[in-house]
């Protein structure tokens, strides 16, 4: 009975694969590429077993737990120093990974009346379900193994075959949960916006629940599916067992979901969608209402995102100092100066990496004009007494006004934080200066947003290019020790590094006129052009 | 009065020539039909009306402004029913009727519910449970409930079923009794012909035919189907004769219209002794123009012009 409803799953499969090429491929590579990274800038970083210990007696406290996970830091060699700072944020984006690519060849393609004409063509009622999980098994399967030879192949003493193919299999299987997830939040959920939240919360959830456990209770951390991944104590004592626990969990999920596709309808859920307005109400009236009604939710969970990252960093501030004395990497990268704190020389590395993080949100929120264009509900508002410039300045506006929100935030998640684990506060006003100087700098991503969007409609995604590549640069580029210049072609590595450095206040003057003049040409452009998808 | 005028309307995308010298106008209380077969031009020509679209060349006027340039002013004017409805799926029905119909300016509250009403549509329900015949019933709510002069509706029918097309078409004759301007282009031409005073064809970016019904009609050919005492001979010679088939009921052949009298008078001295004739419909006109090749695309004169 069951085989008929999977026929053709094979066939979906190669579909879905032919879909998802460069999207996959792209994961797959990005993901790798961190992991391989790290472990051999390590090695170039710690030259003797001496320099890791005293990274691990900095490692040492609960902060650094909560965010990174436990380790082993009675033997620090570089594999169980990679396995403790990388493993498990590069499980946290292997599992997102799954979510995405997995909520859209479900609820996604099913929401968008995809699966209704799949289902009219001789396949089993199950089969696209199955062709998706199939995919994503693959994509988790290969991840394991490219991660696992990838970092057997940098050839490193401590990283042995067994323990690297161990390590991907952590981020495979990660995957592999998370990918279930989705697929019975897909079900359940009536739409693909509810089968992302629901599941990046519960990716979220596990994260922040090991955070506490770990803390508290190494043990209860086994109830979290991110607690498993630092339990497999890759390259010390190299566990299989939470490997086992996460493809049981997978398959638990997977045939959870089948069952609950099987017993509903399509283009339903079970969680109940509450009716609406019947009118609009007195905010929504114009394109700045509807701009903002649309990117509301959004902007909500990145500004508490924004704050908690703050704090995150914040949190951490108590121990700094017994943090960088035995840190020869950070000492390499902080000169020391005069009449400042270690702690304070370090704002400015924070503030750097956490204003890029701060730039993610109005970028997205400017490129959702281009969204809604492809999607051609533009075409609504032009056809009535709507200007494009009104338009497109109503989403200027409200990006120019997440940037603010969002620096804003971490600033204060910063500052709050760091004033409650510090024996002496940090000063508010200096903290929020130093991040507010990076606005001009977050203000010219979303020029180059807002450029892009009015002259280059098709070339949008290249923003994030940008963001990328400032992020690559300042946040490595110090550690690797770059060419400076490769940082001065991002606005980021133009501000002054406050309090370290004076602030300089014609570099920001600049920066503000090159944003603008690109938001003007943007601006003009989107007059000037056809509007189409 | 001109309401909307269009003159040597060319739209390029890339090396694709989209529109090729459309000309096309609508006058003041007139309901304007604009058909052709799929990927013609006709959503393109309105996006260029609309200044969604820019043009590559040609001059476009709606109340005798430019299309492009004065879009906000004229939209003020203008109601607008897409072909493809693409609505946010996280607004309810209700919310996005009440944003279109204030982005337009006017405020029409018992009209918006009375119409709500009459297309039976559930305005708290979320626009991505909405069929496409729902986001339609959306789309013309919104249109009809504004105090527009130009209404533009791009195949505003195709999901809708039998009985809110009927209310539809109450819609449209309600406007042509006010007077209004109306550009419908539709793939119904049942429709089209119960509501359109005029006719525009549109074919491969190019409007092959404009005119009244009547002036499209006296273009093609009737249909006969005759009995005679002795058989007709020398039928399929006479100008005009086209199609002469043999069928158990008699001789089945098509005749131009002009060439009707000529063609009588010869089949007359074979003794009638039935007749039957079936009026061109504007389905035959449809077809004779979408499935005539490249050299026939232009046959006799534009009534309209």
């Amino acid at each position: 009975m069951a085989l008929k409803h999977l026929t053709k799953t094979g066939q979906l499969s190669r579909f879905i694969l032919r879909l998802d090429r460069v999207k996959v491929s792209l994961w797959l590579i990005g993901i790798t590429f961190f992991t391989l990274i790290v472990p051999a800038a390590f090695e170039g970083l710690y030259e003797n077993q001496q320099e890791r210990d005293a990274m691990a007696e900095t490692m040492a406290n609960p902060a650094m737990t909560a965010m990174v996970g436990p380790g082993n830091l009675e033997n620090y060699t570089t594999g169980a120093m990679t396995t403790h700072q990388m493993l498990l944020m590069t499980a946290l984006v292997a599992g997102l990974m799954s979510i995405l690519l997995v909520s859209r060849h479900t609820r996604g393609d099913e929401e968008d009346g995809r699966i209704e004409l799949i289902r009219s063509l001789p396949a089993g009622r199950l089969s696209y379900l199955n062709a998706a999980l199939v995919v994503i098994t693959g994509t988790s399967v290969v991840l394991a193994l490219i991660n696992g030879f990838g970092l057997y192949a940098l050839g490193i003493e401590t990283m042995d075959l067994a323990g690297s193919l161990l390590y991907g299999a952590g981020l495979g299987g990660t995957a592999l949960v998370f990918a279930g997830v989705a697929a019975v939040f897909a079900q359940l959920s009536e739409s693909s916006r509810g089968t992302i939240g629901l599941s990046i919360g519960v990716l979220l959830f596990s994260y922040l629940f090991r955070a506490v456990t770990d803390i508290s209770n190494e043990s209860l951390s086994w109830l979290s599916p991110l607690g498993w991944v630092t339990k497999t104590e890759a390259y010390t004592n190299n566990n299989w067992g939470p490997i086992f626990l996460m493809v049981v969990a997978a398959a638990i999920l997977f045939i959870l979901a089948n069952y609950l596709q099987s017993i509903r309808d399509l283009e339903s859920g079970f969680l109940p969608s509450k009716p609406g307005r019947s009118t609009a109400s007195s905010f929504l009236q114009g394109p700045l209402g509807l701009a903002w009604r649309l990117q509301r939710t959004g902007a909500f969970f990145w500004a508490i995102g924004m704050f908690v990252l703050g704090a995150s960093y914040g949190s951490v501030m108590g121990d700094m100092e017994s943090f960088f004395e035995g840190n020869e990497m950070l000492q390499q990268m902080l000169q020391p100066v005069e009449g400042l704190t270690l702690t304070e020389q370090f704002i400015p590395m924070l503030l750097i990496v956490m204003s890029i993080m701060a730039t993610v949100p109005p970028v997205i929120a400017m490129n959702k004009l281009r969204g809604e264009e492809k999607k051609e509900r533009l075409d609504h508002l032009l056809g009535r007494a709507v200007s494009r410039t009104q338009l497109m300045g109503g989403y200027l506006l409200l990006a120019v006004l997440n940037a603010f929100i969002m620096i804003s935030l971490t600033a204060i998640g910063l500052w709050s934080a760091a004033d409650a684990v510090m024996e002496e506060g940090l000063s508010f006003s200096m903290i929020y200066g130093a991040a507010l100087a990076y606005l001009p700098a977050t203000l010219v991503m979303v020029g180059l947003a807002v450029f892009l969007a009015g002259v280059l409609p098709k070339l949008t995604p290249f923003v994030w290019a940008y963001v990328l590549y400032s992020f690559f640069v300042v946040y490595l580029g110090n550690l690797m020790q770059f060419p400076e210049w490769t940082a001065k072609i991002s606005p980021f590595g133009h501000v002054a590094q406050v309090p370290v450095e004076e602030a300089a206040f014609l570099p920001l003057f600049l920066l503000c006129v090159v944003a603008a003049a690109l938001m003007a040409l943007g601006l003009i452009g989107f007059r000037k052009r056809d509007i189409s998808a | 009065m001109s309401m909307l005028k269009v003159t040597n309307l060319t739209k390029k995308f890339g090396d694709f020539k989209a529109l090729d010298g459309v000309n096309l106008e609508v006058n003041e209380g007139e309901i304007m039909g604009f058909i052709g077969p799929n990927g013609a031009g006709k959503s393109t020509t309105i996006k260029v009306l609309l200044g969604i679209l820019k043009a590559t060349d040609g001059e476009v006027q709606i109340f005798g402004k430019d299309a492009w340039d004065d879009a906000v002013e004229i939209h003020k004017r203008v109601a607008y029913v897409p072909g493809d409805v693409n609505l946010w799926p996280n607004l309810t029905g209700g919310e996005v009727i009440d944003l279109f119909v204030k982005l337009r300016g006017t405020n029409h509250k018992s009209r918006r519910d009375e119409l709500i009403e009459k297309f039976s549509l559930d305005p708290k329900k979320k626009c991505r449970t909405y069929s496409k015949g729902n986001r339609q019933k959306v789309a013309l709510i919104a249109a009809f409930s504004s105090d527009a002069d130009l209404y533009i509706l791009d195949e505003p029918t195709s999901g809708l079923d039998p009985l809110m097309e009927n209310i539809f078409q109450e819609c449209v004759k309600d406007l042509k009794k006010q007077g209004k301007s109306v550009l419908l282009s539709s793939h119904i031409l049942s429709e089209v012909e119960k509501l359109c005073d005029k006719v525009a064809i549109i074919r491969k970016g190019t409007i092959i035919e404009t005119g009244t019904l009547a002036e499209l009609r006296h273009l093609t050919r009737t249909q006969l189907l005759i009995e005679t005492k002795k058989p007709v001979k020398n039928l399929a010679e006479l100008k005009g004769v086209h199609d002469v088939e043999v069928k158990e009921q008699g001789l089945s052949f098509q005749v131009d219209t002009e060439e009707l009298d000529n063609v009588l008078r010869h089949v007359s001295q074979f003794g009638v002794l039935k007749l039957e004739s079936a009026p061109p419909t504007l389905e035959d006109l449809f077809m004779r123009h979408y499935e005539s090749g490249d050299n026939e695309a232009t046959p006799g004169a534009g009534g309209g012009n």
